[in-house]
């Protein structure tokens, strides 16, 4: 379990890191995939496998599946790596990446420092006990999760709507 | 070795977020801009799952899918803002849309 | 049966409510057909409501009553209760402002056709006849005051009502303005009131004020002289009377119903509702009746110096109020609301033919351009003949000669020959001016192309309104006398008899001898009234008269002028600069933080980071 743990993590940044400096769209989003993936291992060996199952249907199925459509329908090729390669200068990555590593290292900091001692033992939560709490305690924001889920479909019908350039100009808008 | 300390895991999760953050601030293609914040909602995600397991209670894993909610309306969202920006500029660069200044 | 017709009462208010509510909501989807209809079903729904309700008062069924609705506001002791007050009084009042209102209304259909924004007129139109049924029903004088000011506000709105014209926004600004200085001293007349007596509903307060003070205290003198000074600023009595005659910038129909008919005659209608108040205060009941005569004498002639048909009419209006308020003076309550009835027919039907006439010369409103117009506007010039007979108080067959000659009975009764001369003056400045407007307009020759072309209106719409108003102004007017004895106090001259018919005969006389010189004057000594008044000492005074004794003037210069210099010099001293120092912060704060926002989203992304940073390292080494 702690292997497996560790493994996927290391798989997970390293993937991430693959998404971050990768020029390419495609094979960027192949890495998101793999980091996607990698994490719902991670789930896998902390005990909670509803998570990691929602974490490959929703994730790595549903989101990715809009992921790749996207990158489909702008048809991003080669030239747009060439364009991301003449973005990607040091003088563009170097002072963010910095930033990012002293947030980290304020985080790692704060992290060592604690003493929360705590050891995750693999007990493992099912997703009974996860749908009791989600139609108990918690059914208001499950609701709320509903609203918002409708208002984006609104929106992304909405936006994602061809504008026809006779109908723009006049009648209806 | 019996068990994971917290730490590693939350340690992971700081690791895959300050990544995404690096992302989002150097990335200038609108794509690997969600991209970047789709790993940081992950990251946040992770963060939940392994506080739900140290403590062994459910209550975060009903945050993780609340993250993966508003993963998915986001990502819905921006993908449709990504179209239309497409079809307006003809690019995906962030830069070029900064109508919106003070 | 009885219970239910008065139980309708606050229909009267609250239809005219759901008309405003209506066509305010309607954002002008309901054109102008639509528009009409509502504004003027609504009114004419109170007419008829007002018709039933005073049928059953006419024939006793129902008596004074309170009819209360709900408690509006309790704090503590002070309960002011949306109540409404049938009584004689109140009922005569309604039926002036729903029946003639309803006429207005209907006429202003044609007058307003064809115009921008008729939606928006009809609301405010229908939101004055609310306010002022609230103003005179209401049994307390906090609903009073609302009403109060809610007519006040929609008369700002209809003065504005052609806002593209900057003239027009000023006129209604003064006519706000200067309401509102007679407004605030009502408002501190109220809280004086209050503060004495713990309450303000009006049959008990009058109550307890008789109880508690005497005649001549000086606090129940202090008490009426500051509701005198709010039915001055609303009725358009010196000194707060130069706005009405620059309120002449709305549309006619505006200026019959709410300048002539009703609004501007509040402020009697306040004085005799509070009369219980005055008659503790017999300085201030006497000072009432010296403004009503010097108003209408100083009205008249500025009336006989105007050249806008709608101006000499404005100036008869405050001459009019003037002989209410001369009867209000001398105790005469009854006579003063007669008076404002038949005023109120008479007016708004001398207001509504200069409409007809000014729509049908294409907006000229010159006397000096019109003439001439006897045969192309024949209906308009009956209207005109008859209400300007009312108005001239011709003797026996105009309504204005009995409720005139009333007041002026009562002042002899009185043992006021001063206001009796007045009124007499008066009178004979009433026929002059009249007929001066009459010949002006309809005799004579043509003076313009907007004349010789003038089209006579048609339909009921323009008809129907002139000729009820024209009945309502003669004979028969004088018959719907409101028997108010029930009301007010009887007035000095009700036993007395002596001199009377002397009175009567002298009234007639006057009025006679004015309409007869008038005419005289204006139809046969035409061009030399004008060489008189082109030079010398007639030049003098015509221009004196014409801009009202200069009063708008004297406040420029002893008021508006000081008070701007004032304004002026306190513009930029060190406490001001030492005040907008904040704001002065806040502007170059907003410079410095508004280049930060340049619309690149990487730059606003390392921002947060990097607070976010901060906001991590503080809480780690805390």
């Amino acid at each position: 379990m702690e292997l497996a743990f560790y493994a996927s993590a290391l798989v997970a940044l390293l993937a991430s890191l693959g998404v971050v400096t990768g020029t390419n769209p495609v094979h960027a989003l192949l890495y998101l995939i793999v980091s996607l993936i990698s994490v719902a291992l991670t789930f896998f060996a902390l005990g909670a496998p509803f998570a990691g199952a929602l974490q490959v249907i929703v994730y790595a199925g549903a989101i990715m599946v809009l992921f790749v459509f996207v990158v489909m329908m702008l048809n991003l090729g080669s030239d747009a790596s060439a364009q991301e390669r003449a973005w990607l200068k040091p003088r563009t990555w170097v002072g963010p990446s910095i930033l990012a590593g002293l947030l980290l290292l304020a985080l790692l900091g704060t992290l060592l420092r604690g003493d929360v001692a705590r050891v995750i033992g693999g007990t493992s939560i099912d997703a009974q006990a996860v749908g009791g709490l989600l139609f108990g305690p918690w059914l208001l924001v499950v609701e709320l999760a509903a609203m918002l889920l409708l208002a984006a479909l609104v929106t992304a019908s909405h936006l994602g709507r061809d504008a026809e350039p006779d109908r723009a100009s006049g009648g209806e808008s | 070795m019996s068990g994971i300390p917290m730490e590693h895991g939350l340690m992971v999760a700081s690791a895959l977020f300050a990544i995404g953050l690096a992302g989002l601030m150097v990335r200038r293609n609108l794509m690997f801009v969600l991209m970047s914040l789709e790993i940081m909602l992950n990251a946040a995600g992770l963060a939940f799952i392994v506080a739900s397991t140290a403590w062994a209670e459910p209550h975060g894993q009903v945050m993780y899918l609340m993250v993966i909610t508003l993963a998915a309306a986001e990502a819905s969202v921006g993908l449709a803002l990504v179209l239309q920006i497409y079809r307006h500029f003809r690019s995906l660069d962030v830069d070029a849309v900064s109508q919106l200044r003070g | 049966m009885m219970e239910m017709t008065v139980s309708l009462l606050p229909l009267t208010f609250l239809l005219p409510l759901a008309g405003t509510l209506l066509l305010a909501f309607s954002a002008g989807r309901l054109g102008e057909r639509g528009a009409v209809w509502i504004g003027t079903g609504s009114v004419g729904l109170a007419a008829l409501v007002t018709a039933l309700v005073g049928a059953d008062f006419a024939l006793g069924n129902a008596g004074p009553q309170t009819l209360t609705l709900y408690t509006w506001i309790a704090v503590g002791e002070f309960a002011p209760s949306i109540g409404l007050r049938l009584d004689a009084l109140s009922l005569t009042m309604l039926s002036v402002i729903t029946g003639v209102g309803f006429l207005i209304h209907w006429f202003a259909g044609w007058y307003m056709r064809g115009e921008e924004g008729i939606t928006r007129f009809y609301a405010y139109m229908n939101l004055f006849v609310f306010s002022m049924i609230l103003l005179v029903l209401g049994d307390n004088l906090l609903l009073l005051f609302l009403g109060w000011e809610g007519v006040g506000l929609c008369s700002y709105l209809l003065i504005g009502y052609y806002y593209q014209n900057a003239a027009n926004g000023a006129a209604a600004m003064k006519a706000f303005i200067v309401t509102r200085i007679g407004d605030v001293f009502l408002a501190v007349g109220l809280f004086l009131l209050f503060t004495q007596f713990g309450t303000l509903d009006i049959a008990e307060l009058v109550t307890r004020a008789t109880q508690a003070w005497s005649a001549g205290e000086p606090l129940a003198q202090l008490a009426a002289l500051l509701i005198l000074g709010g039915a001055l600023g609303k009725s358009a009595q010196l000194p707060l009377h130069t706005w009405l005659a620059d309120a002449m910038a709305g549309p006619t129909p505006v200026s019959a119903l709410i300048h002539a008919a009703t609004m501007v005659t509040a402020g009697v209608y306040l004085i005799a509702r509070m009369h219980g108040i005055f008659e503790l205060a017999p300085a201030v009941l006497y000072l009432v009746g010296m403004i009503g005569a010097v108003t209408l004498l100083m009205a008249g002639f500025a009336a006989l110096a105007q050249t806008d048909i709608k101006r000499v009419l404005a100036y008869s209006t405050m001459s009019q109020i003037g002989y209410m308020f001369l009867a209000l003076g001398v105790g005469a309550y009854s006579a003063g609301v007669f008076h404002l009835v038949t005023h109120a027919f008479f007016k708004a039907l001398l207001f509504l033919a200069a409409g007809a006439v000014i729509v049908c010369c294409r907006h000229e409103q010159d006397i000096r351009r019109l003439g001439g117009l006897r045969r192309r506007l024949p209906l308009a010039y009956l209207s005109f003949v008859v209400g300007g007979a009312a108005l001239a108080a011709l003797p026996l067959v105009t309504a204005g000669f009995y409720s005139k000659d009333e007041i002026l009975w009562q002042a002899l009764a009185a043992e006021q020959q001063g206001l009796l001369i007045a009124g007499l003056l008066g009178s004979l400045l009433t026929g002059l001016y009249t007929l001066r407007l009459i010949v002006g307009i309809f005799h004579g020759e043509p003076k313009s192309k907007a004349a010789e072309n003038a089209q006579p209106g048609r339909g009921p719409q323009h008809s129907v309104p002139l000729l009820v108003l024209a009945v309502l102004s003669t004979l028969l007017g004088a018959w719907l006398r409101p028997d108010l004895s029930a009301v007010f106090p009887a007035a000095p001259g009700a036993d007395a008899h002596a001199g009377h018919t002397a009175v009567q005969l002298i009234a007639s006389a006057t009025a006679i001898i004015g309409i007869l010189l008038g005419a005289w004057l204006f139809l046969t000594q035409g061009p030399k009234l004008a060489r008189l008044a082109a030079e010398g000492a007639g030049a003098f005074f015509w221009r004196w008269w014409h801009r009202a004794f200069g009063f708008d003037g004297l406040y420029d210069r002893v008021l508006v002028r000081p008070f701007l210099g004032l304004v002026q010099s306190l513009r930029r001293d060190w406490l001001d600069a030492f005040c907008g120092l904040a704001g002065q912060l806040a502007l170059v704060l907003h410079a410095g933080l508004s280049r930060s926002q340049n619309g690149q989203l990487r730059h606003y992304a390392i921002a947060t980071v990097v607070g976010a940073t901060l906001m991590v390292v503080i809480l780690a080494r805390a």
